[in-house]
C-alpha cells in the first residue's frame, strides 16, 4: 500500500505537479493497479531476465544536422542561438 | 504531380489537424490520400500526441515513414485524434475531445490510434499510419471494422515516432482491405540508420490466400476468463472458416499470460516516465516562465500541459524504477516478459501461427470505462505480440450485439508475410 505522502513524493521526483485535491484519487487508484502487480511475484526468480539483444553503435562520424533557426523554431524564450530555460539555482 | 483535395466534414472527430489539400506524384501510393497519427512528425505541420504540452508544435523534420509515403505519391490529409502520448485504449485521453466510432457513434473507436481507425472506417481516406505500443493499431481496427498490422518490431523504422515506450512500439498500416495493408507494409519496410533497432528486412510480397496444410495454433488462455462469450464464439467461427480452407487447428497453451498484462503494464510505464521527462517547456510547446526555478516552472508546465493518464504513467514508471521497488517491479516484469516471448518461441516450433480475438469485448460505449485498471485489463490479448515482438494483425470478422469483431493472426518475427497471408485467405473466404 502506497499512502498520499508516498505519492506526492512521487508526483515531487516526477516533476508533475499534481493538485492536493487529486491525491486522495490518484492514491486510491494506484494501489489498485499496484494490487494488480503483485501477480509478478509469482514469476520464478530463475526466469533469465533481459534479452539476446546486443547494442548497435555507429561510427563516430559529424554528419549534417538541422539548421539552429530552424532547431530553435518552436519556442519564444531563445538568445544568441541558445534555447532560454529557467533558473536552476 | 497532381493535388489531391479533400472535404473537412470529420464528423468522428477522427483529425486533429486537417489540410485542405496535398501533392501526390508518382509510385506505388500515387494518389492516395493517407491520415496520419498525431504522434508521427510531419515536417511544418502541427504534432500534438493529442496533448496540451505539444500545442503548436510544428516538427522541423518528417519521421522516416512519412519521408517514404509521401516519395510513393501519397498525400497527407492529416493528423489523427489519438489517446494522449498514445496512453489510452478508446481515444477518450484526448485534449481534442473523443473520436467517435463510426459503426457506432455512442461507442468508442478503441486507441490509442482510434482517429486514424475512424478516418479509414468512414471512408475518408482509403489508409492511416497508426502506432502499436500494447495494441494501439489492433483494437481500434478491430473496433471499427478494418484490418490492422502491428509489424514485426525493428521492420519499421521509429524514427520521428514521438517515444512512449521504446522496447514495445511499431509504426503501422491500417485499411480497410489485406492488399491495403501488404502494399502500404512494401512501402514502410526497410533499414533506416537513424533508428539503431532497425533491422533490414524489406517487405516484397503479393498476398497468397492458399493456406492449406497451415497450422493454426489457438491458445486456450485467449478464450479465457474476462473474453465475452458472444465475442468468443464470432471469432471460433472465423477460426472455422480457416480450418474449411485447409488449415489445421490446433489448441495450445500459453501459460505466460497470466503475467503478460502487469509484465506490459511496468514496462511501458517504466519507459514512459523516462521519455517523457523531456516536455519540459524549453524547447517545444507552450512555454516555460523562465522567471521561475527550473522545478517550479517545469511542475507548473507539466500539471497544465499533462491529461490525468498519463500523469499517472508516468508516476507509475517513476514509482517502479524506484530505489527499493526497481526488483519487486521492473525486474520481475523483464523476466516476465522473457516467458512470454519463450512461450511464442516454443509454439512456434509447432504451429505456423497463432490464432484468437483481438478484443475480449466489443467497443465500449462512450464515458464507460471510469477506472484505469478495468481499461488496462482490456489490453491482455494484444500486449503479448508487443512483449515478444511478433508480427499481429486483426481482420475484421462479422459482428456481436452488431459491433464489429477483430480476428487476431500473430507469427513468428519476420513472418509478416504469413500472418497477412493468413488475413487474406480469411478475408476472400468472407467475401465469397
Amino acid at each position: 500500500m502506497v499512502s498520499e505522502k508516498d505519492v506526492a513524493h512521487i508526483a515531487e521526483l516526477a516533476d508533475i505537479g499534481i493538485e492536493k485535491e487529486e491525491l486522495a484519487e490518484f492514491t486510491g487508484r494506484f494501489n489498485e493497479i499496484l494490487d494488480y502487480f503483485d501477480i509478478l511475484d509469482q514469476v520464478e526468480q530463475g526466469t533469465r531476465g533481459g534479452t539476446d539483444l546486443v547494442n548497435i553503435f555507429r561510427d563516430d562520424i559529424v554528419e549534417d544536422s538541422l539548421p539552429g533557426d530552424e532547431v530553435l523554431a518552436n519556442t519564444l524564450e531563445k538568445e544568441d542561438g541558445f534555447f532560454r530555460a529557467p533558473r536552476v539555482m | 504531380m497532381a493535388t489531391l483535395t479533400f472535404t473537412r466534414d470529420d464528423r468522428y472527430n477522427a483529425f486533429i489537424t486537417m489540410l485542405d489539400n496535398a501533392e501526390t506524384g508518382p509510385g506505388k501510393l500515387s494518389g492516395i490520400g493517407i491520415a496520419i497519427k498525431d504522434n508521427i512528425s510531419t515536417r511544418g505541420i502541427q504534432t500534438t500526441c493529442a496533448s496540451r504540452i505539444l500545442e503548436g508544435y510544428l516538427p522541423p523534420y518528417d519521421a522516416h515513414v512519412v519521408t517514404l509515403v509521401k516519395k510513393a505519391g501519397a498525400g497527407i490529409v492529416g493528423k489523427t485524434n489519438m489517446d494522449e502520448f498514445g496512453m489510452g485504449t478508446t481515444t477518450e485521453n484526448s485534449a481534442f475531445g473523443p473520436t467517435k466510432n463510426p459503426a457506432d457513434t455512442s461507442r468508442v473507436p478503441g486507441g490509442s490510434s482510434g482517429g486514424s481507425a475512424a478516418a479509414v472506417a468512414s471512408g475518408m481516406v482509403r489508409m492511416a499510419l497508426g502506432t502499436d505500443t500494447g495494441g494501439s493499431i489492433r483494437c481500434p481496427a478491430a473496433f471499427c471494422g478494418i484490418v490492422g498490422h502491428k509489424p514485426t518490431y525493428g521492420r519499421v523504422s521509429r524514427y520521428g515516432l514521438v517515444a512512449y515506450a521504446n522496447s514495445l512500439e511499431q509504426i503501422g498500416p491500417m485499411a480497410r482491405t489485406v492488399s491495403d495493408i501488404s502494399l502500404l507494409m512494401e512501402v514502410l519496410t526497410g533499414y533506416d540508420p537513424r533508428d539503431s533497432t532497425s533491422v533490414n528486412c524489406p517487405y516484397a510480397h503479393i498476398p497468397d490466400p492458399d493456406i492449406r496444410g497451415l497450422k493454426i495454433g489457438v491458445p486456450e488462455e485467449y478464450f479465457g476468463e474476462g473474453v465475452d462469450p458472444r465475442v468468443a464464439s464470432v471469432v471460433w467461427d472465423g477460426i472455422s472458416l480457416l480450418e474449411r480452407k485447409g488449415a489445421d487447428i490446433i489448441t495450445c497453451r500459453m501459460p505466460s499470460m497470466a503475467y503478460a498484462l502487469a509484465a506490459y503494464y511496468v514496462t511501458c510505464t517504466s519507459e514512459a516516465s523516462s521519455n517523457l521527462a523531456r516536455f519540459d517547456g524549453v524547447r517545444y510547446g507552450p512555454p516555460a516562465d523562465t522567471r521561475q526555478t527550473w522545478h517550479e516552472s517545469f511542475q507548473e508546465r507539466r500539471r497544465d500541459g499533462f491529461g490525468t493518464e498519463v500523469k499517472r504513467r508516468i508516476m507509475l514508471g517513476t514509482f517502479a524504477l524506484s530505489s527499493g521497488y526497481y526488483g519487486k517491479y521492473y525486474a520481475k516484469a523483464q523476466a516476465a516478459r522473457q516467458q512470454v516471448r519463450n512461450d511464442f518461441l516454443r509454439l512456434f516450433r509447432e504451429v505456423d501461427v497463432i490464432a484468437g480475438p483481438t478484443m475480449p469485448t466489443v467497443a465500449f460505449r462512450i464515458g464507460e470505462k471510469t477506472d484505469p485498471l478495468s481499461m488496462y485489463l482490456s489490453d491482455i490479448l494484444t500486449v503479448p505480440a508487443n512483449l515478444a515482438g511478433i508480427p499481429a494483425i486483426s481482420v475484421p470478422c462479422g459482428t456481436s450485439e452488431g459491433l464489429p469483431v477483430g480476428l487476431q493472426i500473430m507469427g513468428p518475427h519476420f513472418r509478416d508475410e504469413r500472418v497477412i497471408d493468413v488475413a487474406y485467405a480469411f478475408e476472400q473466404g468472407v467475401s465469397r
